[in-house]
């Protein structure tokens, strides 16, 4: 990796306390759209709830979110729109949690998906993370539960992960409120551009395939100059996702503007 | 855009489909799953120190053994229920004598005061006031306890283990295994039950949780079930013995409750929603010590205040609609009267009375209140003294003066089963079935829903009324 994405490290300015504003349900008038990511009982909701100020309840139990709960915060006289996904462990299936999520990352054109996962099952989290970073340029890996991670002896070197991920990577323990000024600072960052991401695409993909991705990704680009993942849309396209297809029949995906 | 150039690239992507095989989605998954592997090979370090991960496996062997799973469920479910037949006594009786004794008479003294006439005085004061008061004392303090004793086992985790348990169970009644979680939210209230649901990815399990969410006793429904059998079936027992025999019929009314969903799954999946059984992954999650009061205030307001609040809204118009039609009169008979006298023929087949059914019927909008009314209706029926007029609910601020009324309305043992049992088998509450019209979009969902439990608690209350009147 030559050109180095920036790690929350690297840009860390104090986080400005007092410019923060919860704003629970009051979604209009923003200024950019974060949606939340991850696999179900990560604590997306409990993160999502210190974000938003909200008190929607959250459960130990996997898929609990079944609404899309949206909310708001301010930070520095910047609106951002929450958008809680529901958890699902990939979205590469054609389950309905699974389509509302990719389909908000894909079509919702959020500005910044935070990534929320169980920092004591990585590797498992990782999955859904390398899915949403082919779809995505503007991502936050939000490494939750660090708390529980610690007590198991779990360490986790977070500048080599934000490396390899290409994106920033913030450990957090959301239901003791840790880390959340962190979150938030890197979400101003991302959305304002001071940070820029390089996130981490598939590899090991065998020869045959990425062949074949490539060639239909490089149509597309031709097509569509300014489509951004058109490496995930091939994959969609040989994988004879039915929406996307639509999508291209009818011209939104070339109005995409990332 | 040059729709030809579009249709070019969706005939490449059929092309290229073809060419590259079948496994495509399968080495997909693999490239991203040794991707994973190789970042978290450079990133995580484990120590050897494993205690809470063997924890957790220690507890789940435990709870989620085959002999020890279910005895632990019912020691739980019943150990919740105890805490909150004990513990909502006191706070109950305080609210009452609050609400009732002192606020009451107070209202009454400054509508006469500011010169109301008799039946604006009667309609706001005895009608209106006193449905929300008593609904306020009787279900805030039950639930006050309930629901966070709920949402502390929620958050620990033990939800996800109760599905665990009875994923056979499901299985085999040919339903999904996630029922077992929306069935266990039903038990707080229905319409969150039925909204749960959504967990559910095949259509034909998620009508069969839809349908059976209403056999989870509800948060409306605990009262009534407490309270009856309280004066009823501790009374038949040495007093020494009475809060436990009631506990035992209260934790029995509602594994009844659980076999009826059992069986109506079964019955659904065999018949009219006939298919295969699904399988998922269920994830135990790890077990995590909740932020105790953090979780008591968020259940607090999102669902004790909340439930509480929709009682009071439905309390409201249901205390001046009982109070209304027990004061107007058609001929010499009061709408009420003359309602509680037809229906008391069926009544007596099921066990049950004019007054019960009657009071079932104004209950509709919210279970919450089915005692309130029945105990007003009894006192319009019977004439006991005592009350303050036609349609005005008793000061009831204790369980003995609640009794002594039930009695007097001709109440025995068998009657007290009864409205036990048809409280666990009757139609959902109006939230409910808009909750049930909303999620399924179909009219003729929605009426099976609405209906089943009233026909089936029907059956069984005729049937041990019929027995009951044989051998005893």
């Amino acid at each position: 990796m030559e050109n180095k994405a920036k790690s929350a490290c690297d840009t860390c300015t104090h986080f400005n306390a007092d410019g923060i504003k919860k704003l629970g349900v009051k979604t209009d008038d923003f200024d950019f759209v974060v949606a939340f990511a991850g696999n179900p009982n990560t604590g997306k909701s409990t993160v999502f709830n210190a974000l938003t100020g909200l008190r929607q309840h959250t459960g130990n139990w996997p898929g609990k979110t079944v609404i899309r709960a949206e909310g708001a915060f301010e930070y520095n006289e910047q609106k951002f729109k929450l958008v809680d996904l529901p958890g699902t462990y990939s979205l590469l299936s054609t389950s309905e949690d699974e389509e509302v999520a990719r389909n908000f990352i894909l079509f919702g054109k959020p500005t910044v998906t935070v990534i929320v996962v169980d920092a004591s099952r990585l590797e498992r989290n990782l999955n859904l993370v390398l899915q949403i970073l082919e779809i995505t340029n503007n991502a936050v890996l939000c490494l939750n539960l660090i708390d529980e991670a610690e007590r198991n002896n779990i360490k986790i070197d977070i500048r080599i992960l934000a490396k390899d991920l290409g994106i920033p990577v913030v450990p957090t323990s959301a239901r003791f409120q840790k880390g959340i000024p962190e979150l938030i600072q890197t979400i101003s960052e991302l959305a304002n551009g001071k940070i820029l991401c390089k996130p981490r695409r598939i590899k090991n993909i065998p020869q045959n395939i990425e062949n074949s991705v490539k060639e239909l990704s490089d149509k597309l680009e031709k097509e569509y100059p300014n489509i951004l993942n058109s490496r995930w849309i091939a994959i969609r396209l040989l994988e004879g996702d039915t929406q996307i297809i639509e999508a291209l029949k009818t011209g939104k995906i070339a109005t995409n503007e990332y | 855009m040059n729709t030809k150039n579009t249709d070019d690239i969706i005939a490449l992507s059929e092309e290229l489909r073809w060419k590259i095989g079948d496994d495509f989605h399968d080495n997909l998954a693999e490239s991203i799953y040794s991707d994973a592997s190789k970042i978290v090979e450079d990133v995580v370090s484990k120590g050897d120190k494993k205690s809470k991960f063997r924890l957790d496996a220690k507890i789940d062997n435990i709870v989620t053994s085959r002999i020890w799973g279910f005895p632990i469920m019912l020691f739980i479910l019943g150990f919740v229920l105890w805490l909150t037949i004990i513990g909502a006594n006191y706070p109950s009786s305080m609210l009452a004598s609050l609400l009732l004794d002192n606020i009451h008479p107070i209202l009454k003294i400054f509508g006469t005061s500011v010169g109301f006439p008799w039946w604006l005085n009667g309609f706001l004061f005895d009608g209106v006031y006193l449905a929300v008061a008593w609904v306020v004392a009787v279900m805030l303090p039950p639930m006050a306890i309930f629901f966070p004793l709920f949402t502390l086992l929620e958050d620990f985790g033990y939800l996800p283990r109760v599905a665990f348990n009875m994923d056979n169970l499901f299985k085999k009644a040919g339903a999904h295994g996630k029922q077992a979680l929306t069935m266990s939210m039903g038990f707080g209230c229905n319409a969150a039950g039925v909204v749960a649901t959504r967990i559910i990815d095949s259509p034909r399990e998620r009508l069969i949780a839809i349908i059976t969410n209403n056999f989870s006793l509800c948060n409306g429904r605990w009262p009534t079930q407490i309270l009856l059998a309280t004066i009823f079936i501790g009374a038949v027992v040495p007093a020494s013995y009475s809060s436990f025999a009631s506990l035992l019929a209260v934790v029995g009314i509602a594994v009844l409750g659980i076999f009826f969903m059992f069986f109506f799954s079964w019955a659904l999946s065999k018949t009219v929603l006939k298919g295969e059984v699904s399988t998922f992954n269920l994830e135990l999650p790890p077990y995590r010590p909740p932020v105790f009061w953090k979780t008591i205030y968020t259940s607090l307001i999102d669902r004790t205040l909340i439930v509480l609040w929709r009682a009071v809204v439905f309390a409201a118009p249901a205390g001046a609609l009982i109070w209304l039609i027990s004061n107007i009169f058609i001929g010499d008979q009061s709408i009420a009267s003359w309602t509680v006298h037809s229906l008391d023929g069926f009544g007596f087949l099921l066990g049950l009375n004019g007054v019960i059914l009657l009071a079932y019927i104004v209950a509709i909008p919210a279970n919450e209140i089915v005692i309130p009314t029945i105990l007003m209706l009894t006192v319009m029926v019977t004439g006991v003294s005592g009350g303050a007029g036609n349609g005005v609910m008793f000061e009831l601020d204790s369980v003995t003066a609640t009794a002594n009324i039930l009695k007097s309305g001709g109440w025995t043992l068998l009657t007290a089963v009864n409205v036990m049992l048809f409280s666990l088998l009757h139609n959902p509450c109006s939230t409910t079935i808009y909750t049930i019209y909303k999620e399924t979009n179909n009219l003729k969902w929605t009426v099976v829903a609405s209906i089943l439990p009233v026909i089936a608690g029907f059956i069984i209350t005729f049937l041990v009324t019929q027995i009951w009147r044989i051998f005893i």
